[in-house]
């Protein structure tokens, strides 16, 4: 499930309030919020189309890892998968 | 080529209303080769999805084989031929051949387009895979590009009919506004994908059969909704179903025995046995060379998302699998087609991938992924023609005429509470998850589930108005519920095991004359078999 917004990176765009299929987000005040977990699906789609890198789905689709965001972002785990389908950071797709 | 028209908003009081000649249901690739080749031929063409057109549905956040084949009459004679012995001969030659020709055709229109298709090790270009993410990318810029109109987050609750019965437009919700959408159309293209019952097979929770209910709610038949049991291997813990690469897996039991006879392809029957009778299943895909596995990562980076992120060595580690129910989604049942233009039995309703029966390519059995994509560029695209052609020749959708909303359930005023969507939810699955009800079928199990079904429809066709909030998820929820009991009737009305739709108690196959599997119907669910021939080349008369 969608488990991080990094409040660092999030430019508070707000590609991820559109591009989530199940409508899991919410535009806040700055940037958004995770406003319907238990509908994310784990498609990581999210992830692949966040242009700064900010967002980390967890494999679990059932429940919580509660990961360390210093460490995800350390190991470079945030923005893998963009990285895999060959999507760079700052590559931002048109809505 | 004509000039294309603009997609019309009429009022925005009370509710979002536009006119245009093609309005799409669901975004896509059936979707959007609809939207494409309908806005071609001069249509003005408004998209709505329910999700985000682009990311929604079971496509974009896989990597998915293509059903290509060179147009070379052996090699094209051995691919339909190695697919009919699994369909139980129920596909139609005539189809598979220009499925394959018009996928090949739009492969190479992908490529024009920038697509970047894998190159191999010779230099020369794959065209036989796509990667999700990027098609459906591509696929959204180029339906908006071709002059598609747009609607994200705007499910479609009900269709809308004209006082002789044809599909004039649909309605729906804003999801993020709360605003209703009402849209009138000379036709409607219904691809809205099939139905996975919320099982989290990736990218399924948007597949609930929202499409098989408005299109029976206004008369529209099905077929072949027997072959809707299709599972799919995950790890336990992720929504990450690619069976393929399990080909090279080893499955053992809790105690690293091997489980007797168990194998993804041809033995996964056994794997579900075991889950049902003795507990957890752990695979290793320990078959697979460096250079297959290297392979491997190239070709579907998502397989290897959980493992990387969970810490486990897929290739070295044992890790605990499921069968997650894909449903209709990799089963060929969907909305009946009568002819060439993918029309289904109600004026002005076209259907278009998984939202479509796929028997007239696949029979009852399909792996998902390669015929089903050449399936949902090619419906797509011939529905999407057929409805602007449609539209074009019926006119301008007359505002004043008069229509019907047809939608029934949790959208019109009831004796009773609105529906409990999360109960219901709960109800259905508890019927279609069970590998002992759904994968190891029998009449008497099936009986079983399809009453306890009926009985449910007894009480939730009485409940009240959803109101905007839920409603979306309520109209899902008795989606799935109408989705099983067609599933299930259909299931009974075959008495003998072809393609998926296997039975206990009828194990073999019927060497009688072939017949399709037709349903239908909402309060009275009835079932029908239409002997099983070529579909008629004439288009049907409207």
């Amino acid at each position: 499930m969608i488990e991080v917004i990094d409040e660092e990176r999030c430019t508070g765009c707000n590609i991820c309030v559109h591009a989530c299929p199940t409508n899991v987000f919410d535009a806040g005040a700055k940037i958004p919020v995770i406003a319907r977990q238990d509908d994310c699906q784990t498609c990581f789609m999210c992830e692949a189309w966040c242009p700064e890198d900010a967002l980390y789905v967890s494999p679990r689709a059932d429940d919580l890892e509660h990961p360390d965001i210093a460490a995800l972002k350390f190991n470079h785990v945030i923005g893998s998968y963009r990285a895999a389908i060959g999507w760079s950071k700052g590559d931002a797709p048109t809505i | 080529m004509a000039i294309r028209r603009p997609v019309e908003q009429i009022s925005s009081a009370g509710a979002q209303e536009f006119r245009a000649d093609v309005l799409v249901l669901g975004g896509g690739p059936a979707g959007t080769w609809a939207a494409i080749n309908a806005a071609g031929r001069g249509a003005s063409v408004l998209l709505v999805d329910k999700g985000f057109c682009g990311t929604s549905g079971a496509t974009a956040p896989s990597g998915t084989g293509v059903w290509y084949v060179d147009p070379d009459s052996a090699k094209r004679e051995a691919a339909m031929a190695s697919r009919e012995a699994m369909g139980g001969f129920l596909q139609d030659r005539r189809w598979m051949a220009r499925v394959l020709d018009h996928a090949y055709d739009t492969v190479q229109q992908l490529a024009d387009w920038g697509y970047p298709f894998q190159t191999d090790e010779y230099g020369l270009q794959r065209y036989g895979s796509v990667m999700g993410p990027q098609y459906m990318r591509l696929m959204r810029k180029r339906a908006k590009q071709a002059g598609a109109k747009i609607l994200d987050h705007s499910p479609a609750l009900e269709l809308i009919v004209d006082d002789r019965g044809a599909v004039r437009g649909a309605s729906g919700i804003r999801q993020q506004s709360g605003e209703r959408w009402i849209v009138r159309s000379g036709a409607v293209v219904m691809a809205t994908g099939g139905c996975a019952f919320l099982s989290k097979a990736l990218g399924c929770n948007v597949l609930t059969g929202d499409g098989y209910l408005m299109g029976a709610e206004v008369g529209a038949e099905l077929s072949g909704m027997e072959f809707s049991n299709a599972y799919a291997m995950s790890p336990a813990f992720s929504s990450v179903t690619k069976t393929r690469f399990y080909d090279w897996a080893t499955f053992t039991d809790a105690s690293g025995e091997l489980i007797p006879g168990a194998q993804s392809k041809g033995g996964r029957s056994n794997i579900a046995r075991w889950l049902t009778n003795n507990g957890a299943v752990f695979a290793r895909i320990d078959k697979a060379d460096a250079p297959t596995q290297a392979a491997m990562r190239l070709a579907q980076p998502n397989f290897f998302l959980p493992f990387d992120r969970a810490g486990i060595d897929p290739f070295a580690q044992r890790f605990p699998v499921t069968l997650r129910l894909e449903g209709t989604v990799r089963g060929t049942g969907g909305l009946r087609i009568v002819d060439d233009t993918c029309a289904t039995t109600v004026p002005g309703l076209y259907a278009a991938g998984d939202a479509a029966t796929r028997e007239l390519i696949c029979g009852g059995f399909t792996g998902g992924g390669s015929h089903n994509a050449a399936w949902a560029m090619s419906s797509g695209f011939w529905a999407g023609g057929a409805a602007a052609d449609h539209a074009l020749s019926v006119g301008e959708p007359r505002h004043a005429a008069p229509v019907k909303h047809a939608g029934g359930v949790a959208l019109r005023e009831g004796a009773e509470r609105p529906v409990d969507s999360g109960d219901l939810i709960k109800s259905v699955q508890a019927e279609v998850f069970p590998y002992d009800i759904n994968y190891f079928r029998n009449g008497e199990k099936l009986s079983g589930a399809l009453n306890r079904l009926d009985s449910l429809w007894s009480a939730t066709s009485r409940a009240g108005r959803s109101d905007a909030l839920r409603v979306t998820r309520d109209r899902e929820a008795v989606s799935m519920l109408a989705t099983a009991r067609w599933m299930y009737r259909s299931a009974l009305e075959r008495k003998e095991s072809r393609g998926m739709a296997r039975r206990l108690d009828y194990p073999g196959q019927d060497s009688g004359p072939k017949y399709n599997v037709r349903v239908g119907g909402l309060h009275e669910v009835w079932s029908r078999r239409d002997a099983n021939q070529p579909a008629p080349i004439l288009e049907a008369a409207e």
